[in-house]
């Protein structure tokens, strides 16, 4: 068991480093296969009509001079011991791990990631805890009883959830439960500093969040359930005589979870790379917003920043998937 | 009583409906019907029959003669579960003094595992891959007896070198898959025993298994009824397994039983033309390899619409002896031919004597 993991986690430390060729790829070394020069990326960092002397200081200060794999490196190496840029007349100091640094706004990406990650945190992980836990109750419900009234009304409300967009019911929450009926906070408040309103303020959020994922789990869940439920080995469970109740939960939902385990893992994984539309629906001020904000500004060292974090995310909870599905399944712990 | 004793496969004196019967377990005019889109599916229609604790009875079959639900029948498995609420069950069951069709399910549930229990088929697909093959049998046991962790486990490690596991108390801890199929079909059978269980029914237990490891697991089976003197209901459609184990037997086809006796009657002198293609059918060592085998021609009967008459009458190639189209009308009732034989079947003594010992015994 420890031998994988450790194989598991040596496979996802070189996935992120491919993931992070790639993306700096993109961002530095596609603009010039598709003709653009060092000249013209530097331009953007600097005022409308930049002298050529201005231009051939950012070029130099921004490493644009330097072939990519030189830029890469750097990079890469400011992640592990820091970075110094010179900004022409002054130097600023990015300290390890450092995963950019934005010369639009003069902030290191890395400690503005952290700053916000506690935002996503709280908006993933409560949504996740109602979507995981109302999507597999319905599921199990539908799935025992099959074109009941219930089923029909749980399926219904599945197939509307993940129907409408979150610009739909992000908005119809917010304008109902915070400016209609002002039950619900309308800025966040850290959990630290006031439990209460913090969960107050997110509510909305977490609701309309759960209803678009929760549908996707309870039909999941359903077709779990009904497939299991008519394995051989849940005949066998009633067989010896066990109460109902027990071949449900112990014998069938536990075999038909081992799946949802997967979807729940990538899902959350990239929630926690930010949750863009949601972010911006409810003015939370996570990562999903500072990844728009370095979309509209053209801000290439946000953008990389958050793309690399959602892409750990990712690959940590899939690693995570990986370790727990080989702890649920005794079947697969032998490969 | 008449209607009765003329259905009823009953060894001995047919006893009236309703009161508990003298033997250890008594089907009578067992209905499972299963309503689906299509029409009504009658898998079992009208079945009875006795067993006696200590004794053996092999219900053979092809697929989808009813064998495998009437043994789900009397475990009450078909009324749980989704399924559950759409089966019709009708007639009786008795075991050991109680009947089952009309309990309420929580009786039923009391008893199952605990006074009758069951082998399945495939015991790969039978056993729950998450949990330990120990953990199963503690189950099965906790569920009927009020017991610590610690005495279920040593009753399941106990149970497993009975059936003959080498290593049990190290293998109690392996996961189903971790066990070869023989040793899975083993352990199925503690866990099936592991309450002492007055009635096994045994669900073509080796019809997954491996030739060499078939013989092994019925020799359990035998050494083990013999040990706890439980009565055994074998599903097979394996006629090898039947000579090999069985007291009686009961042929059943489309539904019903079309002939019921004493294994070795059965064998020498079968009566019902289904039978006689069931043994013409079967592959056997001593018989030279450029003759073919016999199948049964033609299809298994629909059980949602059932052939009229005689339901083998299609495929059987003596339907138009019997005079008149009694055949084609008229079901033929299970008479006995002999002490605890009975057939049902519409050809005369003589000619069913004359076709066996002519046509069908050399062949065989």
């Amino acid at each position: 068991m420890i031998s994988y993991i450790l194989r598991r986690t040596f496979a996802a430390v070189i996935l992120l480093l491919v993931v992070s060729a790639v993306t700096f790829a993109i961002f530095f070394l596609l603009p010039r296969l598709a003709g653009q020069t060092a000249d013209q990326l530097a331009q953007q960092y600097i005022g409308k009509s930049p002298s050529k002397a201005d231009i051939v200081a950012v070029k130099h200060n921004l490493g644009l001079d330097q072939p990519v794999y030189v830029q890469y490196w750097h990079f890469i190496k400011g992640i592990v011991a820091g970075a110094t840029y010179d900004l022409g007349p002054t130097t600023v100091h990015c300290d390890a791990p450092c995963f950019g640094y934005s010369f639009k706004n003069h902030q290191a990406v890395w400690p503005e990631l952290t700053s916000r990650l506690p935002i996503t945190l709280s908006l993933a992980v409560g949504a996740a805890v109602l979507w995981l836990v109302s999507g597999v109750v319905a599921g199990v419900i539908s799935a025992l009883k099959p074109r009941s009234f219930l089923d029909r009304t749980f399926m219904g409300i599945a197939l509307t959830g993940v129907s409408l967009p979150m610009f739909f019911t992000g908005n119809l929450a917010i304008l109902l439960f915070t400016y209609q009926w002002p039950i619900f906070g309308k800025t966040y408040v850290p959990l630290t500093e006031n439990p209460a309103q913090w969960a107050n303020t997110l509510i909305p959020a977490w609701c309309s969040l759960a209803l678009l994922y929760s549908a996707i789990y309870a039909r999941l869940t359903r077709s779990g359930m009904l497939e299991t439920m008519s394995e051989d080995f849940i005949r066998t469970a009633r067989a010896k005589g066990l109460r109902e109740r027990t071949v449900v939960t112990r014998h069938g939902l536990r075999a038909a979870l081992t799946p949802i385990i997967t979807v729940f893992g990538m899902d959350i994984g990239l929630l926690l790379g930010g949750a863009v539309i949601t972010e911006s629906v409810f003015s939370l001020p996570g990562i999903g917003q500072y990844a728009v904000q370095g979309i509209t500004d053209n801000d290439l060292p946000k953008i990389l920043g958050v793309t690399l974090l959602a892409a750990a995310f990712v690959v940590f909870a899939n690693l995570l998937v990986d370790v727990l599905y080989a702890a649920a399944d005794p079947r697969v712990r032998l490969s | 009583m008449t209607e009765l004793s003329k259905t009823g496969a009953a060894v001995g004196e047919p006893t009236s409906a309703s009161q508990p019967p003298k033997a250890f377990l008594e089907v009578r005019d067992l209905k499972v019907h299963f309503p689906t889109d299509d029409g009504l599916v009658k898998s079992v229609d009208g079945l009875s029959f006795s067993l006696e604790k200590g004794r053996t009875l092999a219900v053979v079959g092809e697929s989808g003669s009813g064998k495998s639900v009437t043994s789900q029948a009397i475990m009450g498995l078909h009324r749980l579960g989704t399924s559950g609420k759409n089966v019709r069950m009708t007639g009786e069951i008795w075991l050991d003094g109680k009947e089952l069709v009309s309990a309420a399910p929580s009786e039923v549930r009391k008893l199952r595992g605990r006074e009758m229990a069951m082998i399945f088929q495939d015991p790969l697909s039978a056993m729950h891959p998450y949990y330990k093959v120990g953990d199963q049998i503690v189950e099965a046991y906790r569920v009927h007896h009020k017991v610590s962790k610690k005495v279920a486990r040593k009753r399941a490690i106990e149970m497993l070198d009975r059936v003959g596991i080498p290593e049990p108390a190290k293998r109690v801890d392996g996961y189903p898959h971790e066990f070869s199929g023989g040793m899975r079909q083993r352990a199925m059978i503690a866990m099936a025993l592991v309450n002492n269980p007055e009635l096994l029914i045994a669900d073509e237990p080796t019809t997954a298994l491996d030739v060499t490891v078939q013989a092994q697991i019925l020799d359990l089976i035998r050494d083990l009824q013999k040990e706890f003197g439980s009565a055994v209901i074998m599903v097979t459609h394996d006629l090898g397994v039947v000579a090999e184990i069985a007291d009686d037997v009961l042929v059943m086809y489309g539904g019903r039983c079309v002939e019921r006796g004493p294994a070795a009657q059965v064998f020498e002198q079968p009566q019902h033309p289904y039978t006689w293609g069931l043994l013409g059918s079967m592959p056997r060592i001593d018989r030279d390899t450029s003759e073919r085998l016999i199948p049964v021609k033609g299809q298994p009967p629909s059980l949602i619409n059932v052939p009229s008459g005689c339901a083998f009458h299609p495929r059987c190639p003596y339907a138009d002896i019997p005079k008149g189209n009694v055949t084609r009308t008229v079901r033929p009732e299970l008479e006995q031919v002999s002490t605890g034989h009975w057939s049902a079947c519409h050809l005369p003594a003589e000619d069913r004597e004359r076709i066996w010992t002519e046509e069908i015994a050399p062949k065989l």
